[in-house]
């Protein structure tokens, strides 16, 4: 097989040899040593190239992560310094007379029991730290390379079962020019940062690690979620062809940066971006976004062993706002729970966490979490031209509540003499079905609306987005979906409001027409998405939308409403 | 033998960071240095005996330090708790 077909999850084409980023095989038998000198020797050199490698790591972390990610190798580093534990280990060789690598199992094995034993899912969380860095130490007692994302150095692809948040974020941009993955779909977490860091990438291709080996030459088609491995000479230059066009095509949509959206009828609507930090506003500006229609703060409080402080808070969303130079900045409180966790909160695990204690729930019962974010948010107000907007809003019982605090932090810190934007739209993600099909209700109280696509579907279709299995029940263009989206946009309107979208369907090609016909006034996307749309905004008449819609409505299934999109549109 | 009382004043209390920071700088020193908390001793050169400890924000402990450079090594940890805001 030298085709592999999954998701396009990061569009683009990327050319370059495989990297393979799999578990290697550390299996080793016990054995009883006779020159136990020697064998503590083996031990220590296999520590010292441990402790070298980590400290690489740590640097290279540090310049392009920040010191706060490279904080995390430094304590790597003391593990293996540990007196404590190594000495264990050696006196296990000596006293027992066993190889070295039996040893450093039994011993990290012990110590991880006994974190994993600890009443305090923080603590329990470190025992994965022992077992990481005890890998590597076993990997070179061994002799078997381990794989590490910081340590690439050339221009690779990267194959692996699935990409975790921390291996996302060791990825060198410089050298990964793409990635794929046997797991995953278009708003599993390695996507979304594939989009962010604008990586190819194609997920869910079910075999690359087993189809794919070290050094094949690799083609990521990410506009074709295809795969090819150790491609002919003729489709390398095809493809070739293709990367030429793109980057084409590409400075073809940069004209449009300084642009405003306008449809072929002279309608506008807002191109705005989502981002997860300040440093994603690189990326905006230099793809003309037009606002942030979703700041996700949850990063904020990702990747870190406590809550991070008002004034952490502050700073970042002061930055936002500053970059955005007075364009709207829409910001999410705190949504966590879900697929995304905070180990130092301990909440206990659930069944269902989409269904679960997560995002508004949560903050409405942890209310000095939320409390602190929401003066955060207000101090930082006057730097530019903020809005709130609360996530997982199911009733409008939940929306008063969180607006009530918000309104009292208000006049304490006013009180206080700290001066507050006078006027700061508040609004909620809507991606419960119970709130879209009671919008009107809503509009009334609210002064926007976000539309969620992402969980919207997912709730109103009953499908799980992180199982595979039911992957084909995410259908943005099921007509039940954009029913919703019409009783969301229609609802505003007839209020004075406006109505936004900040889930990936905003950013689809065959999506937008039909949003453009429902009357939506803002689309956030991936800011790579902005100019793509844009360019596709300018060929598309409002009004033959509106018409073209309007059957669709009436339609059975999605995939007569894609048929009569690509019909219309092309 | 020297050996000086603190309360943990961080709101976390001595979590993998500080333990980290604890650990780096108990580590400059030719002094055996310990950790001692409800009557337990853990070596401060180790930072999974620190962190075994789980010890929570308010609670007292305190360090023990014997050798030749004892009275640095003390001070220097009290320095190192103070600016970061961890005990006092």
């Amino acid at each position: 097989m030298n085709l592999l077909e999954g998701i396009a999850a990061s569009s683009g084409i990327a050319i370059a040899k495989a990297y393979r980023l799999v578990e290697p095989d550390l299996s080793f038998t016990k054995k009883t040593v006779e020159n136990v000198t020697a064998e503590v020797e083996r031990f220590q050199s296999a520590l010292a190239v441990s402790i070298e490698e980590l400290e690489a790591i740590k640097l290279s972390a540090e310049k392009d992560l920040g010191t706060e990610d490279g904080a995390i190798f430094g304590a790597h580093i003391l593990v293996l310094k540990d007196p404590e534990l190594i000495s264990s280990i050696e006196s296990k060789i000596k006293e027992d007379k066993v190889n070295a690598e039996y040893a450093l199992s039994e011993t990290s094995d012990m110590f991880i029991a006994m974190f994993e034993a600890m009443d305090n899912e923080y603590m329990r969380e470190r025992a994965a730290d022992i077992r990481d860095v005890m890998k590597r130490v076993l990997s070179h007692l061994l002799g078997v390379s381990v794989m590490s994302p910081s340590e690439i150095s050339e221009e690779v692809i990267v194959i692996a079962e699935d990409l975790t948040p921390s291996d996302t974020a060791q990825l060198n941009r410089k050298y990964v020019k793409g990635f794929t993955t046997d797991i995953g779909g278009r708003t599993s977490h390695s996507a979304i940062m594939a989009r962010s860091l604008e990586i190819p990438a194609v997920v869910g291709t079910g075999e690359a690690t087993t189809s794919i080996q070290d050094g094949d030459m690799i083609i990521v088609d990410g506009l074709n979620g295809k795969i090819h491995i150790n491609p002919t000479a003729e489709l390398l230059a095809e493809y070739e062809d293709e990367y030429k066009k793109y980057e084409v095509q590409k400075a073809e949509w940069a004209k449009l940066v300084d642009e405003k959206t306008l449809t072929a009828d002279g309608n506008h609507v807002e191109l705005a971006a989502n981002i997860g930090t300040p440093e994603d506003l690189v990326g905006v500006n230099n793809n003309g976004g037009e606002a942030i229609g979703l700041y996700r703060t949850e990063f904020l409080y990702m990747g870190r062993d406590q809550l991070p402080t008002e004034e952490e808070q502050f700073e970042a969303y002061k930055k936002v706002l500053q970059g955005m130079d007075g364009k709207p900045v829409v910001v999410r409180t705190l949504d966590i729970g879900g697929d995304k966790e905070l180990p130092y909160l301990n909440l206990p695990k659930e069944m269902n966490p989409f269904l679960g204690f997560r995002a508004i729930r949560l903050c409405l019962e942890e209310t000095e979490i939320f409390r602190t974010q929401l003066r955060a948010l207000l101090r930082a107000s006057t730097f530019g031209n903020l809005k709130i907007m609360f996530p997982m809003i199911a009733t409008l019982g939940e929306f008063r509540q969180a607006k009530a605090m918000l309104e009292e932090e208000r006049v304490a810190l006013e009180a206080t003499g700290t001066t507050i934007a006078e006027k700061i739209e508040v609004g909620i993600m809507v991606e419960i079905p119970s709130t879209a099909v009671l919008a009107d209700q809503f509009a009334k109280e609210v002064d926007f609306f976000s539309i969620g696509t992402n969980d919207l579907i997912q709730y109103t279709m009953a499908a799980d987005r992180m199982n595979e299995r039911v992957s084909y029940l995410y259908q943005p263009y099921n007509p039940a979906i954009l029913r919703l989206v019409k009783m969301v946009i229609d609802a505003s309107h007839r209020e004075g409001k406006w109505t936004g979208m900040c889930g990936e369907m905003a950013g689809d090609e065959i999506a937008i027409p039909l949003l453009l016909g429902l009357g939506l006034d803002e689309f956030s996307m991936s800011a790579t998405s902005i100019l793509k749309a844009r360019a596709q905004i300018k060929t598309l008449n409002q009004k033959d939308m509106a018409a073209l819609v309007e059957e669709a409505l009436q339609m059975g299934t999605a995939e007569e409403v894609v048929e009569l999109v690509k019909k219309t549109c092309n | 033998m020297v050996e000086k009382k603190f309360t943990v004043t961080d709101q976390a209390g001595i979590h993998a960071r500080p333990a980290s920071l604890l650990v780096s700088t108990a580590n400059k020193f030719e002094s055996d240095v310990f950790l001692v908390y409800k009557g337990k001793d853990v070596n401060l050169k180790s930072i999974l005996g620190v962190m075994s400890l789980g010890i929570g924000s308010a609670e007292e402990f305190s360090i023990r330090a014997e050798g030749s450079d004892e009275q640095d090594a003390i001070k220097e940890l009290e320095k190192t708790l103070q600016n970061e805001g961890l005990a006092k």
